[in-house]
């Protein structure tokens, strides 16, 4: 077990130097002078261009330069904001909690309603159920989600007048950021009316976030499930004259979920991908929207050191997720 | 249920020759409804294409602010000379689909092509030398894989300057991957076996081999996933393009269209829905098709 952590942590080291070397080289890719890129369009003193130059190594060779950049990057310095002068690191986690509830949110409704979904359409293959099941998920699985988002905008919001168009919140409520979850802040400062202002905001973009995980899990689910189904130990268990209830959520679910817990845990990128859309169409005000921004701002370190933030959290998430999965399925440790 | 019914096995007796490789294929394709239903919707996508300048009603980029925001033609202050209405501008919604056909297959088939031709060369390459080689392109791989796709696609636009072609070639790297492994695995599966040994036996250089006796052979799974890659190309450049890195207005691609429509969402439902509404249906086809050619082709799903 330990060799097979060991083996798989240190399988993040190229993929962490990739992630870098892409970082460093955005900036020196795009068409112009580095310093003035990094400075922004209003230009430069040429005493402050040489400052800045011997600052971030540019006279240097390209090697001692990266040198620099990631002995910055390992320290915690990911520059700051053209536009606000924050570091970005600090942009970066003030905005995450944001992109985290909202992803949250997203994979739990999509678990809550594929997994039964992909179960039920399994127990009762080629029903009805079965095919609106697969149907609505291959549509869910083709769908242009920032068009989505703007489908559900015009029913919800505009119709009907039920949900919020855009934001987190309220603007009357001001919540002291706690955890920055607004969900459990907004209870903890005791404000319930906040506390709804912030579930109504939450609903469009969990749905719409939610849309491509929820039909991959539905047909993952649905296919683990029919596969489990066939086996011998599912016959043994009809002969022994066990529930179908029972046989169904003991004996075949537990068996089934461990490809689908893979999945999920292989949707935390498309989730992240699915969030830079999400967050424009709704103006929520998470790491997604930032990103967007930052490029239309031609604000490059917050691109630069956004882009790597992005990827070492996509990157440890699915070291987690295999970790997990190594421990729960004794097959995958012990091959190689 | 007599002498009639007797005879009929007969003319069920297997033929001497086994049934063309493609007709074979055909049988198990044609009896997924889905699948035909994908490749319909994918053949009438393309004529509209090739026949846009015969068929589209209007000019895609003449404008006429007298016709703004005008409705579809079933509703109150619609006409049928703009069956699904026009947009801010006042241009004809339905043109603008049309030659915005062109565009999402032109994107969609030049970025799985050169994906294709870069990740099968790359594939076979690190099936056939293993070792260092292997190991610098598969993992060069895995990194393009663990970050979020359309990420990735954002940053190579943001250093490349918004635009189609940077769009197509940051979608184009973004799909590598898949082709890559897939090149790779079937070349180790392909090599280990008798006809590749008797080749190189007889003197095949590596370039025949690689080309001429492997690649042949590990075309299915390829195929399959050109069709599925197409559709993610169309979603990922149309959300490129939503996000205004893509196809720059006034081009009719549809995401760019969403992009300018977005605003007048509340005040004209056309202008969104019906854009959108292409790009999904057009993607639907190609998973359709994809899922399609996979059960028809894999050979541990028939019979």
């Amino acid at each position: 077990m330990l060799r097979f952590i060991f083996t798989r942590v240190s399988l993040i080291i190229p993929t962490f130097i990739g992630i870098t070397l892409l970082a460093f080289f955005l900036i020196r890719l795009v068409p112009g002078d580095p310093i003035e890129t990094l400075a922004g369009e209003r230009g430069i003193d040429p005493a402050r261009h040489e400052q800045l130059r011997k600052e971030y190594g540019f006279d240097q060779p390209i090697l001692v330069q990266y040198g620099i950049y990631l002995s910055r990057v390992l320290q915690g310095d990911l520059g700051k904001s053209m536009i606000t002068q924050e570091p970005v690191l600090n942009e970066f986690s003030s905005l995450f909690p944001a992109t985290i509830e909202l992803a949250l949110c997203a994979i739990l409704f999509a678990l809550i309603i594929g997994l039964p979904a992909g179960i039920i359409a399994a127990i009762r293959r080629n029903s009805i159920f079965d095919h609106g099941v697969m149907g609505v998920s291959l549509a869910g699985y083709s769908m242009p989600i920032f068009w989505w988002g703007l489908i559900l905008i015009l029913l919800f919001s505009v119709q009907f007048d039920l949900t919020p168009v855009s934001g987190r919140i309220d603007v009357l409520y001001y919540i002291e950021p706690i955890t920055g979850f607004l969900l459990i802040d907004t209870l903890l400062s005791d404000e319930v009316d906040a506390f709804w202002s912030a579930v109504q905001h939450l609903i469009l973009p969990t749905i719409v976030l939610g849309t491509v995980p929820l039909a991959v899990i539905a047909r993952m689910t649905r296919s683990a499930m029919l596969e489990v189904l066939g086996e011998d130990y599912i016959r043994t268990a009809k002969a022994k004259g066990l529930s179908r209830f029972r046989i169904v959520a003991l004996h075949a679910l537990r068996n089934a979920l461990i490809p689908v817990v893979t999945v999920i845990g292989l949707q935390i990128g498309v989730l992240f991908t699915g969030a830079i859309l999400t967050e424009t169409i709704f103006s929520w005000p998470g790491v997604g929207k930032w990103l967007i921004d930052a490029i239309f701002r031609r604000d490059y370190p917050v691109l630069q050191g956004g882009a790597l933030l992005l990827g070492v959290v996509v990157m440890s998430v699915n070291l987690l997720v295999d970790l997990a999965y190594g421990l729960i399925n004794p097959r995958i440790r012990h091959t190689r | 249920m007599t002498t009639e019914t007797m005879e009929a096995p007969a003319v069920a007796v297997p033929t001497a020759t086994p049934p063309h490789p493609l007709r074979e294929f055909w049988g198990y394709f044609s009896a997924n409804h889905g699948a035909v239903a994908g490749l319909v919707i994918i053949v009438a996508v393309v004529l509209v294409a090739l026949l846009a300048p015969v068929i589209a009603p209007h000019d895609p980029n003449l404008t006429n602010t007298a016709i703004a925001l005008q409705p579809p033609f079933w509703q109150a202050g619609g006409s049928i000379s703009y069956p699904l209405g026009t947009d801010p501008i006042g241009r004809d919604i339905l043109s603008r689909l049309i030659y915005g056909a062109q565009l999402s297959l032109l994107i969609g088939i030049a970025v799985v092509t050169l994906s294709i031709v870069i990740g099968t060369v790359l594939g076979l390459v690190a099936g056939f030398f293993r070792g260092l080689t292997e190991i610098f392109i598969m993992r060069l791989m895995d990194i393009v894989l663990t970050l979020p796709s359309l990420l990735l696609a954002i940053v190579i636009v943001a250093v490349l300057g918004p635009g189609l072609m940077n769009a197509m070639l940051a979608v184009a790297l973004v799909i590598l991957p898949h082709y890559v492994r897939l090149a790779r695995a079937a070349v180790i599966t392909e090599t280990s076996k008798d006809y590749v040994m008797a080749a190189r036996v007889s003197g095949a250089g590596t370039t025949r081999l690689m080309f001429k006796e492997v690649l042949p052979n590990c075309t299915a799974p390829l195929i399959v996933q050109a069709s599925l890659g197409i559709s993610t190309a169309i979603l990922d450049a149309a959300a490129l393009g939503f996000l205004g890195l893509g196809a720059q207005p006034p081009s009719p691609e549809w995401g760019t269209m969403l992009a300018d429509a977005r605003e007048f969402v509340l005040r004209a439902w056309w202008v969104v829905t019906f854009p959108g509404l292409a790009i999904l249906v057009t993607v639907l086809a190609f998973n359709l098709l994809g899922d399609g050619l996979r059960d028809a082709l894999d050979p541990k799903l028939k019979r």
